[in-house]
């Protein structure tokens, strides 16, 4: 495949694997955090940890959309769909995923509510013009990368005059999330055992939207080196060069090995449309991660008529994982997936008791599917 | 005997006809449709009899029996329809066993108001697959369900057959050491079908690999009849195959992925949708585990046949008290080829 298969060379990946081995201090190890779904995705689909030193780990962040939704929010937008028979459309990996009261879409859809899933939220604008006496809510969720086509078909709807069509917003914020996972490693440092994290891979996707300058802080903040990388194998390999070179450097920078897609400025266009559409929230709750400030988006009140939560009334359902999951853990590379008690024992993909577990972009189902041969006891210390 | 045309007096309306709850009623309507749609279509001296069952006499030896059910959504795609496909279905999984089919029995639930055209399309793709594949349907039935009730036609066949002397194939027979071979590329069927669905709108050249292997499983089983498993990897795809295998072998797998061919649209598309080619649907593919020194004769033999003009040996099996499918991947690294967790589905970004 062009422009893909050249991301994914075999032999490339061993002359990088050859350099990082050669570069590594003997005396040191590494704790390196990929923030996004999309990196561990790749990492643990391609074996990237094979070709690494053992000095060097590689810690599953939260960046993962389904696995950071509190389970009450999910559970609401179930109940809002049966209670007033809606049409409820959502993309793929949110079908499985169980709500608070272990509730998934695909069960609600069973029991005949009418849940579609969509490739778009442009298909689900085309379903509110199908069904014109019907209400179409659009489960809309994801990181900055999907908050532009949910900003794009609410305006589009306002345009149209489709008053059937409302997105339930869950969007949330990339840079709020890295900087509560860095300040927790700051407070902790003095604390024992010491959480190291030496640096981050930066997203690839969500970088094309917002850029690379509002990663600034985590250098001139944090003192951690971040390298924005593309979501091909190849890409996160050199990305971890970069990284321990800084490291052995002394260095903190902003790098950004992902140029071929992104720019220090990001996509105006974008932040322009999101900034017409979306607002701050003041606080959101991450599952894993608890109440972070300013890290989510809330739809305008201009804009109030195609926004779920005004017009219907949607519960707030506050739910706590389950007490044995490590996932807060896992989320902040304090925990391995393979350190948590539950592991691959009760918490499987198919009932998955913590948020890593639920999407195979989770660190927990990333490890369960791809890595699970590598500490095959279920909850064995690593 | 045909029965007298004289029973209707109007012939089916293959334009602008579609079926009615009285097709299924056992009446007049139900004869009339058996007669100008199966009758027709499948023409053999076990139907012609009329009778509610086919009585065949069949060789010395162990018989197989399989049956699949389809309800496959669209019901015409590339390189195929529900009609073949329910054919092709259920020879491969008598197929599997290494046996060689001999009589194929149909049962259809059609909805009130599907187009009699469509029907008539679907059974003669089933008439023509059959005989392509020299597996009569020698009986059948029909039912029909108010309209909402179904989903236009579900086809469930049923095949017997017959293993040939010396042949013991089965999932149970993998062991470490063992050769993993498999006949062709992956994922076609599958990719073919989703592109077709209707909030898709790809164009692809992907065309469904639907296709009898019953004639490959005969040249194998001719060169290598030590074979010890065999298995179309359908729903669920090469990557549940293997896991059903190893599990009920008690062993492990290890495959590498460069071995592993995936033509260039099938993998472009998964690339765009996020799903993974190991576990999409085959309907035209087998995959076959044998001694490591029969592995070079069975590859040969396996090339030579029209369907497996792309075969490769993938891998190995192993001892593995968990049972793991590991797969060495193109990076270089290793991963787990894992069971699925329910269907495929689409990733947000």
């Amino acid at each position: 495949m062009k422009y893909i298969d050249e991301f994914r060379d075999g032999r490339l990946a061993q002359g990088l694997a050859a350099r990082i081995r050669q570069e590594v201090d003997p005396g040191r190890r590494y704790a390196l955090m990929e923030f996004c779904g999309g990196h561990t995705h790749a990492i643990c689909r391609y074996g990237i940890e094979d070709l690494l030193p053992s000095s060097v780990r590689l810690i599953h962040g939260p960046g993962c959309p389904v696995c950071v939704l509190p389970s009450g929010r999910l559970q609401a937008v179930i109940e809002l769909a049966e209670r007033e028979r809606v049409i409820l459309c959502s993309y793929g990996d949110l079908l499985r995923v169980p709500g608070a009261q272990g509730d998934t879409l695909l069960q609600a859809r069973a029991r005949g509510v009418d849940v579609r899933m969509v490739y778009s939220v442009s298909d689900a604008l085309d379903i509110a013009r199908a069904h014109p006496d019907q209400a179409v809510v659009f489960f809309a969720i994801g990181f900055e990368t999907t908050t532009p086509p949910t900003a794009v078909a609410i305006l589009q709807a306002k345009a149209e005059g489709l008053r059937n069509f409302s997105a339930y917003c869950n969007h949330v914020l990339t840079p709020p999330a890295l900087r509560a996972i860095l300040a927790t490693h700051h407070a902790a440092a003095a604390s024992e055992p010491p959480m190291q994290l030496d640096g981050c891979i930066g997203p690839a996707h969500v970088s094309t939207i917002i850029g690379s300058d509002p990663y600034a802080f985590v250098a001139a903040e944090y003192h951690r080196p971040l390298v924005i990388a593309g979501f091909e194998p190849l890409d996160v390999l050199q990305a971890i060069l970069l990284l321990i070179r800084q490291i052995n450097a002394g260095e903190a920078r902003i790098e950004n090995e992902y140029t071929r897609a992104v720019s220090p400025e990001g996509n105006r266009k974008a932040q322009g449309i999101v900034a017409e559409v979306f607002m701050l929230r003041p606080s959101f709750e991450w599952r894993g991660l608890g109440e972070l400030p300013n890290s989510a988006l809330a739809i305008r009140p201009e804009y109030a008529e195609w926004d779920a939560e005004c017009r219907f009334a949607v519960p707030a359902i506050a739910a706590a994982d389950h007490k044995a999951c490590a996932c807060a853990e896992v989320l902040r590379g304090v925990k391995r997936p393979e350190q948590c008690k539950v592991f691959a024992a009760a918490c499987t993909p198919d009932h998955p008791l913590g948020s890593c577990m639920v999407s195979a972009e989770g660190a927990c189902a990333a490890h369960y599917h791809y890595g699970r041969f590598r500490a095959p006891q279920p909850g064995a210390l690593a | 005997m045909i029965p007298s045309r004289k029973l209707f007096t109007r012939k089916l309306d293959f334009v602008h006809g579609s079926v009615e709850l009285s097709h299924g009623g056992g009446g007049r309507a139900m004869a009339q449709l058996i007669e100008e749609v199966f009758l027709r279509a499948f023409d053999n001296e076990w139907l012609r009899t009329q009778d509610d069952c086919a009585q065949f006499s069949v060789p010395a030896g162990r018989l197989v029996m399989a049956t699949d059910s389809h309800v496959v959504s669209p019901l015409f795609f590339p390189g195929g329809d529900i009609g073949c496909l329910s054919v092709h279905g259920t020879i491969n999984d008598v197929a599997m066993a290494g046996a060689q089919p001999l009589y194929l029995a149909a049962s259809f639930i059609l909805e009130e108001g599907f187009p009699l055209a469509d029907l008539q399309r679907i059974v003669n793709s089933m008439a023509l697959a059959a005989r392509q594949a020299g597996t009569p349907i020698v009986t059948g039935d029909t039912k029909v369900v108010e309209r909402g009730k179904g989903d236009g036609v579900f086809i469930t066949t049923t095949g017997v057959g017959i293993v040939p002397p010396g042949v013991e194939i089965s999932a149970r027979r993998a062991r470490p050491g063992d050769a993993i071979l498999l006949s062709g590329s992956l994922g076609d069927h599958g990719m073919a079908v989703m592109a077709q669905r209707e909030n898709l709108s790809f164009s692809t050249p992907i065309a469904s690999d639907t296709a009898a292997l019953h004639g490959l499983v005969a040249a194998m089983v001719a060169v290598v009849p030590e074979l010890h498993c065999l298995r179309d990897p359908t729903r669920g795809g090469l990557g549940s195959a293997l896991n059903e295998i190893a599990q009920q072998s008690g062993v492990g797998m290890r495959l590498r992925e460069a071995a592993i061919p995936v033509h260039e649209p099938v993998r472009a598309l998964c690339e765009f949708l996020g799903l993974d080619p190991l576990y999409v649907a085959n309907e035209g593919k087998l995959l076959a585990i044998c001694p490591a020194e029969c592995a070079d004769p069975l590859l040969a033999a396996m090339r030579a046949h029209p369907l497996g003009r792309e075969a490769a040996i993938i891998g190995a099996v192993a001892a593995d008290a968990h049972g793991f499918v590991e797969m060495e991947t193109v990076f270089g690294g290793r991963r787990l080829v894992d069971w699925l967790s329910g269907e495929q589905l689409p990733r947000i970004c």
